[in-house]
């Protein structure tokens, strides 16, 4: 199989068929507590293109962060495994974004701080992070402006509402410029409006940068607006029941949601989780 | 509401004004006889009549404690640090710990005299242990309780168990290291006063042991006096540096802190 691995993400045409970034491949995990010991993920498989945006959609307890957690690394599989970009991920893989509903910015730095916090972590800013660190801020600030908090980037996170720190925690998760970026319901906590914005906001960014999305939320709307392709999960043991691709064409307006397609996409997506509640 | 503010600033400093004032009054009225209860204005006139003579125990009393308490602080961070970052050390020295926690300080005293003499060191040590175990607690806390999610996004970047203690760990365990700063220095002063009257020749304990034997009732006053106001002393420059240091904590309460 050919999966281009030499050459840099950059270069990489944006949606090339044989071009497959994440790879799960017969994916089992076994969560051991004491003595009992809990099957969250079974029999697994999904693909995900370079550039995809995919967004994974299920009942609670699906298993869908712990997918999240298996594609960053940081847990491994107890059984099949995972391919990143050509390699098996055996280790925290540095590679990835990530951002949660719950948006833990410190409270000690400043917003802009917080952005760049990331780069003094990670390689290859980490070492050069004394000499190049006005271009970092520099980086930090405009990601800031482009999500609408150019204003708000010398406030401490407490100073912010709800929707300006999840805005920030996206900048957080895209300084480095992954190139896999995982979001677990990070606009979970928000009100509608907020969201929606978030939405818009979290579409441009992509359409910009282009990197590999996996969104895990509970909005099938949400999952719509946003996805190349939606995965249905199934209640626990979680593994794939369905997949949708979602064509609407780029950019998505919010109107786009009330036409008959994307209705009637969502209503089918909530037919699959409905009846295997039923189950 | 800004002099709502002021009238807030001011009330403190009245009701210590009152309460000498009444304490002034009661001993008038009721006659208090002075080896039993001195008015203020007794043993404050004692207090600055005798200066000369009391600076040099007010100035031990604070070396001591100060000393007590940076080793004190010292030790207690450090093994705060261990117990905080190491579920394992945590259950293995709990229970060792909570031990010595319940052992009455004073008790200690003898043992350290008999081992260092009497003098300053017995007072420094006690000083130290009086205020090791807040420390060791509240640094202990602080670190445990880092969010998980943070700890993902930074440790998906490769970031070591160092990494993670260094950029947030650290940072946000520094309000509950300087909340406990303060309980810290006043226990300090507890657990030097405690040896002082036991085992010294000099400091403000050793001073009102030797005034109550000879019933210098308003001597004992002036050291009970003189301690207080160390005491407030202390505590307001701790509480203020951590003002300074963790201005974020208290504003932050309801935000994911």
């Amino acid at each position: 199989m050919n999966r281009g691995n030499a050459a840099p993400a950059s270069e990489m045409p944006k949606h090339d068929d044989a071009d497959i970034f994440v790879d799960v491949r017969d994916v089992k995990l076994n969560y051991k507590a004491g003595d009992s010991s809990t099957l969250a993920l079974d029999q697994t498989n999904m693909t995900l293109k370079r550039g995809e945006f995919v967004a994974i959609v299920g009942p609670s307890g699906c298993g869908k962060s712990t997918l999240l957690k298996l594609a960053s690394g940081l847990r491994r599989p107890t059984e099949g495994e995972i391919v990143v970009d050509g390699s098996p991920v055996l280790k925290p893989i540095k590679i990835v974004g990530m951002a949660f509903q719950n948006p833990t910015m410190l409270p000690w730095l400043r917003t802009i701080d917080n952005v760049v916090m990331p780069l003094k972590i990670v390689e290859p800013y980490r070492s050069k992070f004394r000499t190049e660190k006005a271009k970092y801020r520099q980086m930090a600030a405009s990601l800031l402006t482009e999500v609408g908090l150019g204003k708000f980037q010398d406030k401490y996170p407490w100073e912010l509402s709800g929707g300006m720190l999840q805005r920030a925690s996206l900048c957080r998760a895209l300084i480095h410029d992954p190139r896999l970026l995982l979001l677990d319901e990070p606009f979970g906590a928000l009100d509608a409006f907020t969201r929606e914005d978030l939405w818009q906001v979290l579409q441009k960014l992509w359409m910009e940068r282009n990197p590999t999305v996996i969104l895990v939320t509970h909005d099938l709307r949400e999952a719509v607006f946003l996805a190349d392709t939606v995965h249905v999960m199934s209640a626990r043991p979680g593994r794939v029941l369905v997949t949708h691709k979602v064509d609407i064409r780029r950019p998505r307006t919010l109107d786009d949601l009330f036409t008959d397609k994307a209705s009637k996409l969502v209503h089918e997506l909530r037919s699959h989780i409905s009846h295997d509640r039923s189950v | 509401m800004r002099a709502w503010g002021m009238v807030e600033r001011v009330f403190p400093l009245l009701a210590i004004i009152a309460f000498f004032i009444l304490w002034e009054i009661a001993c008038t009225v009721f006659q208090v006889p002075v080896f039993i209860l001195p008015k203020p204005s007794e043993f404050l006139g004692d207090l600055i009549r005798r200066w000369p003579a009391i600076l040099p125990n007010a100035v031990q009393t604070l070396y001591t404690t100060v000393v007590g308490f940076a080793l004190g602080v010292a030790v207690g961070a450090a093994i705060g640090a261990c117990i905080g970052l190491s579920r394992f050390v945590y259950r293995v020295t709990y229970p060792l710990l909570i031990g010595f926690y319940s052992v009455p300080k004073i008790a200690v005293v003898p043992i350290l005299v008999i081992w260092f003499g009497i003098g300053t060191v017995p007072a420094i040590l006690t000083a130290a242990i009086m205020c090791l175990f807040p420390v060791v607690v509240n640094v202990a806390t602080g670190l445990a309780t880092t969010e998980p999610e943070l700890e993902d996004v930074l440790r998906a970047l490769g970031a070591s168990k160092f990494d993670i203690l260094r950029r947030v760990g650290l940072p946000r365990s520094m309000p509950y290291f300087f909340a406990s700063l303060k309980i810290a220095i006043s226990l300090a002063f507890v657990g030097t006063v405690v040896a002082e009257t036991v085992a010294a020749n000099i400091g403000i304990g050793s001073m009102m042991i030797l005034a109550s034997s000879t019933f210098d009732v308003p001597l004992v006053f002036a050291g009970v006096f003189l301690l207080a106001v160390l005491g407030v002393a202390m505590y307001a420059i701790f509480a203020a540096i951590e003002g300074y240091v963790t201005f974020w904590a208290r504003r932050s309460a309801d935000i994911a802190a």
